[in-house]
């Protein structure tokens, strides 16, 4: 076995892993989302490693530039209490994360080392044009165009409906804990509604 | 390149394993949302080493692409599920997603 590529996988495993276990654990979202960005870069380095360059640049482009971003967001919108919180059973499901984690790791080290038969599977030689974007992007439209198409709808209908969501305010009052406006001009979470009709009624009550 | 597909393999399901967990133990909606995408991540990587070892063609490397655009989909999708859901309740524990109960 190549000894210079061994030393790049293992690499990317031990980054991937780590990120991964990281991701399970953290109490703060922001540690997990660094974990899942590290990830996130070790499987775009074992992309590398299989010849799939294309692949490697879109994995970090968007999820590492994307997505991870956009958990970041809304991490930072959420504050601080966005943490878990300290009780016993929250502790105790992240710990069994970790302790699955790590037996699922050793398992994974034991079959390594079992595994070294000359039976295993190695890599063929690559096609000449394996994983650039140019035979890809040739695949792509003369074979799945109809559903590349129907990714781009995907996308819009999932901006559309994010957007409808996340600014969507007609809730029902009852559910809601009752809200205290400290200055009733400045409450922007109210809906207008309720409002008007009290100024209506002050103002014909001055009339 | 000499290193086994089995390896690709094993590397794989373990990221898996831990998304799955994580998914199934925590209680916190944003690190279950970063678990499926663990899930997805593993998949992926699955798939385009069975793509580079066993078909000619691009075929796992477009499935591949296609997961990557529909796990950004979701992520918008969820966060934003998870915004309106702290907005009504405050929180962002999945225990308390309770609105449907009963």
């Amino acid at each position: 076995m190549n000894t210079l590529e061994l030393a790049f996988f293992g690499a990317c495993t031990i980054v991937a892993f780590v990120g991964a276990l990281l991701t399970v654990v953290a109490k703060n979202p922001i540690r997990g989302a660094m974990g899942l960005l590290a990830t996130i870069v070790g499987i775009a380095g074992m992309y590398l490693l299989l010849a799939a360059e294309f692949l490697a640049a879109i994995q970090l482009l968007v999820y590492a530039g994307a997505v991870v971003i956009l958990f970041l967001f809304v991490i930072m919108l959420l504050g601080p209490s966005a943490q878990s919180k300290r009780d016993s059973r929250d502790a105790v499901s992240r710990y069994l994360g970790a302790g699955v984690m790590l037996l699922s790791g050793l398992a994974a080290v034991f079959l390594l080392f079992r595994t070294q038969a000359p039976g295993m599977t190695t890599f063929g030689k690559a096609p000449k044009d394996f994983g650039t974007i140019e035979s890809i992007g040739h695949q792509l439209f003369s074979t799945a165009l109809v559903p590349f198409e129907l990714s781009g709808a995907l996308l819009l209908v999932a901006v559309i409906g994010a957007v409808a969501v996340a600014r969507g305010k007609q809730v029902d009052p009852t559910l809601l804990p009752a809200p205290q406006p400290k200055h009733p001009e400045a409450a922007p979470q109210l809906p207008a509604a309720p409002a008007a009709p009290a100024a209506a009624h002050v103002k014909e009550a001055r009339s | 390149m000499t290193i086994p597909l089995e390896y690709f393999v094993i590397v794989s399901a373990a990221i898996f394993l831990t998304g799955a967990v994580g998914f199934l133990l925590r209680r916190n909606l944003l690190v279950l949302l970063m678990s499926i995408e663990l899930m997805l991540n593993a998949v992926n990587l699955t798939l385009v080493a069975f793509n580079r070892q066993y078909t000619g063609d691009h075929t796992g490397q477009i499935f591949t692409f296609f997961i990557i655009a529909i796990a950004a989909a979701e992520a918008a999708v969820g966060l934003a599920i998870v915004l309106a859901f702290f907005r009504l309740r405050n929180t962002v524990r999945s225990d308390d997603a309770d609105l449907l109960r009963n």
